[in-house]
């Protein structure tokens, strides 16, 4: 489409340097899918509801449907790709298998982005609490009570640690 | 879906984002946090033509206490006035609002100015900034001017910006001694908006309510003080019946919508519902702080 107008990002995405032209009505999760092919980060409802496109962009957990890839210029982002390779969350995707904390697996990525922000925080909190801290992630397989066990189990061990 | 075709310019100031909106006007959609309008575009509920992205304008991000005022710049994240140990001291009532607002993701990208140029019915910054009697503050290349809350508020997302305006900062008076804030809502999942919800701002002396605001939202075109449901409860003790009282008295002060999420009279019911439990709050917290 010649009247699509775009502009150049550079950025990083799990710590690769990233240079690429885009539509400027792109949004990042089809960026990072499309584009770089790192298909973690789902497409679920694509307005900022379900929560599936969780990514890490600057630290902090976000919506990847409701950015543009442009806004993303000079920006960090992580996928669930990239943190499964630093083994940052290696213990609470055990946790997820132990727990059997998924069963589809379509929103396990958005979890585990969510459930690293909570985990980062390193506070206790209830299960009360972390049920709030998810209820931007939707599930529509395990009725949400094995994802809190995994995510309480796994911080309980990290603060005794 | 995918967002329709538009124009996207990074605004390198607040100048050059008054400039484009001079040369635009309702051409244009300003992008802060992207949270509600990203949706509308995904959705193709709004075509603009030109996105204005002010997400690297530091000069509106903030928050900082001026005299006895808390300024709240528009860009600044919901995750950071949740964080604020000024807005937790100074401004209770929208520290006990913010967990209410979307979700942890949501909160990390959303701004405080981007809910109040926005004014949702049902968001929660609209009505905390109405109850404790905030001031707008608005720029163009017309000139600045500040717009007081209680006359920013038109209605359906319709406020007293013009299209050629940017909004800058909020203003909000600081919690004065003997003042008592309680937020409360109801939704149907934590973090969704809102189908009922009220934002209180009381002065109580030895007991009984010397004055305040009482706002609602979540119910109305756009968040609405209720001055019928204040006055029977000025000068009255805050027990069981005075909070009967104001609820009795919200008729004439509401006219809730009825959309799919609840009928009129519920939400009429639910808003009474809210007004005792939260004077009975607010009484709990006179009694504690006196």
């Amino acid at each position: 489409m010649s009247d699509e107008e775009t502009m150049a990002v550079a950025l990083t995405v799990n710590g690769e340097r990233i240079v690429r032209t885009v539509p400027v009505r792109q949004h990042l999760v089809d960026f990072l899918r499309i584009e770089l092919g790192l298909t973690g980060a789902h497409l679920g409802c694509e307005h900022g509801v379900c929560g599936a496109c969780s990514v890490r962009v600057d630290g902090a957990v976000v919506r990847g449907c409701l950015m543009l890839a442009v806004q993303a210029d000079g920006a960090q982002v992580v996928t669930i790709e990239g943190l499964t390779d630093t083994g940052e969350i290696a213990d609470l995707q055990a946790a997820f298998v132990e727990r059997n904390a998924l069963q589809c697996g379509f929103c396990s990525p958005g979890m585990l982005m969510t459930s690293a922000e909570l985990l980062g925080q390193a506070t206790p909190k209830s299960r009360e609490e972390i049920r709030e801290f998810l209820s931007g992630n939707y599930c529509r397989c395990t009725g949400y009570h094995a994802i809190v066990d995994a995510v309480e189990t796994t911080l309980n061990k990290r603060l005794q640690r | 879906m995918k967002a329709p075709k538009f124009s996207y310019v990074r605004a390198e100031s607040v100048a050059h984002a008054m400039d484009l909106l001079a040369e635009h006007g309702e051409e244009a959609r300003i992008l802060a946090g992207g949270q509600s309008l990203m949706p509308t575009l995904n959705m193709r509920l709004s075509q603009p033509r030109l996105l204005i992205d002010i997400n690297r304008l530091a000069a509106l991000r903030g928050i900082s206490l001026e005299g006895d005022r808390v300024r709240l710049g528009a860009l600044t994240r919901h995750v950071e006035v949740a964080n604020s140990t000024i807005v937790g001291r100074h401004l209770p009532l929208i520290a006990e609002a913010m967990p209410h607002v979307a979700h942890v993701a949501v909160r990390n990208r959303g701004t405080f100015g981007g809910s109040i140029a926005l004014a949702d019915p049902a968001a929660e910054m609209p009505a905390c900034a109405l109850a404790l009697g905030a001031t707008f503050v608005v720029e163009s290349i017309r000139g600045r001017r500040e717009i007081a809350a209680k006359d920013y508020f038109k209605g359906l997302y319709e406020t007293a910006r013009q299209p050629d305006e940017l909004l800058i900062e909020a203003l909000i008076p600081v919690r004065r001694p003997g003042r008592v804030a309680v937020f409360m809502e109801l939704a149907r999942r934590h973090g969704d908006f809102a189908i009922a919800g009220v934002a209180f701002d009381l002065e109580i002396a030895r007991g009984s309510v010397a004055e305040g605001r009482l706002a609602y939202f979540g119910s109305e075109d756009r968040p609405t003080l209720a001055p019928k449901a204040l006055a029977a409860i000025l000068g009255k003790r805050l027990d069981g019946s005075g909070g009967e009282a104001a609820a009795a008295a919200l008729v004439e002060d509401l006219k809730p919508m009825s959309d799919p999420q609840g009928s009129a009279r519920m939400r009429l019911h639910l808003q009474r519902v809210l007004t005792t439990r939260a004077l009975e709050v607010a009484a709990k917290r006179a009694e504690a702080a006196a």
